[in-house]
């Protein structure tokens, strides 16, 4: 089979690989019609999470059609066009069994802070991703779900992570009616967050980011208030500027660990890599909140440690909530809100690759070039 | 004193309540789609964040175990390896021997663990890197470079503030290289004297 393969970073080419075989009995395998590349895989390409290995296939949202199953699969068969959440969970551990599927204890050998993750390091797992034309699925039967025939294949895809991620960032920001929510970062998840908010009864949607293609996104699709934090020498004074000195109520942070905004973290974290990223996003979000209130956090953040400003959030008594998506604990309740039009995941699709352009998907995405917010692959296009 | 003898320029945060009371829910409705629709808070899909017992599908208490997990690196803060896991590029050369050495001797709660998983990737990357050079594939420094020429890469970048942090990144990517290729032919040279005496 064809596979995105990672060579170092900046690297990635397409290679031959094995197609992948069933390893336990509840595994499926399957054929991959549609993979996105997220942000946090370019965490993964700008070699900023541990041991990602040389050959590393990296992708987590992903749909297809099952082309295998294990002995002991009953939910699947051969043939069902199945969307897979992005985390590898069993279902049955002390975490799983009270939803906490992102924190799954039985499919990560590697490490007990993180649970198991497609295509995203040795660190997640080390399972292969689904960057790909085949990709192994543990638990069949707990994991993925058959894709509603109403739904549209670019909304499935994104909901795998992007999406209910963006949800899930909202919840997490506890918002109450009326409230003020800043979003921070436009991408896909940052876009999802702002419509999520309005579902919550957020008062008012403010949404930052630099890119003009995104804020305009921000704007029509998400009917959010933008701000340009290039149009401020400091951004966090316009927030406090726009919510009557206040701060928000409640702010997502939608960035995580490669966060623009500041030179000097830029260049520590993500060039140097004298820490875990860039924590731009974060710094910001505890200084605009208001006292007392929430900062949700869903971008991505490794292992190693950053220089984040925590002495404020204890200082303003603030509620840090974060985590992984459990995704599939929010599938249903979303697939009702992408049925009526009060979610609308694929709206946040700017590009479409074939498999074999990958790196070009990368480059372009990684860049910002091209107005691209999201690229999804296309494994078996010409 | 009543809010209506607050002298008008004194911000919310100063006072009471918000000055500016958000828009009514009938404006909400009817400017945003679905406004609401998820507005008890008790009944959202990740509230309580624990939910027991959580309807999984899993018909087990405790999996199957996976075979193969003979010399499978582990964290030292798990019991054992788990009962299901991933089996993409096995530990291997010396880049393999550091990341054992990571896993077996520092848990997650040191940076030593971390660091040497860092040290680990880059040595991989070199271990893969000298082994192209000698394939019909050799690595280059970066991929999906074609994209600068085809891709708007002046017209994207105009105005943009990160363009600054970006101009970085051929002294990143380049700079291992460059490095690398002096320090060989430093090598050389001074086996090439050593050898003439």
């Amino acid at each position: 089979m064809r596979a995105m393969v990672y060579r170092g970073p900046y690297k990635i080419r397409v290679e031959d690989k094995d197609v992948p075989a069933i390893e336990h009995p509840n595994d499926a395998i399957v054929r991959v019609t549609l993979a996105a590349i997220c942000g946090s895989d370019l965490h993964l390409y700008h070699g900023l999470m541990p041991d990602t290995r040389i050959g590393h296939t990296f992708g987590h949202e992903f749909i297809g059609v099952v082309e295998k199953v294990g002995p002991s699969v009953e939910d699947l068969q051969v043939g069902d066009r199945v969307m897979v959440p992005f985390n590898v969970f069993c279902g049955s551990c002390w975490f799983c069994a009270r939803g906490l599927y992102s924190n799954c204890h039985n499919v990560n050998p590697n490490a007990t802070a993180v649970g198991g993750i497609y295509g995203y390091s040795h660190t997640t797992g080390g399972y292969d991703g689904g960057q790909s034309q085949y990709v192994r699925v543990p638990f069949a039967d707990v994991g993925p779900t058959k894709i509603p025939d109403w739904m549209h294949d670019e909304d499935a895809v994104v909901l795998t992570d992007a999406a209910a991620t963006g949800y899930f960032g909202a919840q997490l920001g506890e918002i109450a009616e009326g409230d003020t929510v800043v979003v921070l970062g436009a991408g896909p998840v940052g876009l999802i967050a702002a419509q999520s908010s309005w579902l919550m009864g957020a008062g008012r949607v403010i949404v930052v980011d630099h890119l003009q293609e995104r804020l305009e996104k921000a704007r029509t699709m998400a009917h959010a208030e933008t701000l340009d934090y290039d149009e401020y020498d400091d951004v966090v004074v316009e927030m406090k500027k726009q919510t009557d000195y206040l701060g928000a109520d409640v702010v997502i942070e939608a960035v995580g660990a490669e966060a623009d905004g500041n030179f000097l973290q830029q260049v520590t974290g993500t060039k140097l890599k004298l820490q875990g990223g860039s924590p731009v996003a974060l710094n910001w979000a505890i200084d605009g909140v208001r006292k007392g209130g929430t900062v949700s956090v869903v971008g991505a953040y490794g292992p190693i440690p950053n220089a984040v400003k925590f002495g404020d959030a204890l200082n303003k008594g603030l509620t840090l909530r974060m985590n992984q998506t459990p995704v599939k604990r929010q599938w249903p309740r979303m697939f009702e809100h992408v049925r009526n039009g009060h979610l609308t995941p694929r709206e946040v699709v700017t590009h479409r690759f074939p498999l074999e352009d990958i790196a070009e998907a990368y480059h372009v995405f990684s860049s910002k070039l091209d107005g691209c917010i999201k690229p999804l692959i296309l494994p078996d296009a010409a | 004193m009543t809010s209506t003898d607050v002298p008008g320029d004194v911000p919310s945060a100063y006072v009471r309540d918000k000055r500016t009371p958000p828009p009514s829910r009938e404006e909400l409705r009817a400017r945003i789609p679905g406004w609401g629709a998820d507005l008890d808070p008790a009944d959202r899909p990740s509230y309580p964040r624990l939910q027991y017992p959580a309807d999984t599908g899993a018909r087990w208490d405790f999996p199957v175990r996976q075979p193969g997990s003979e010399g499978r690196e582990r964290s030292i803060e798990h019991a054992f390896v788990t009962p299901v896991f991933g089996t993409a590029q096995p530990l291997a050369g010396l880049s393999g021997v550091i990341r054992r050495y990571a896993y077996a001797r520092f848990s997650e709660g040191r940076l030593a663990h971390w660091m040497l998983l860092v040290v680990g990737d880059r040595v991989d990357a070199w271990e893969h890197h000298l082994r192209s050079f000698v394939s019909l594939r050799p690595d280059v420094p970066a991929t999906g470079l074609r994209t600068e020429f085809t891709r708007g890469a002046v017209r994207s970048r105009r105005g943009r503030s990160d363009v600054r942090h970006q101009l970085l990144d051929p002294v990143v990517v380049l700079g291992p290289w460059v490095a690398g290729v002096g320090g060989a032919v430093l090598g050389v040279r001074k086996l090439v004297r050593a050898v003439r005496g």
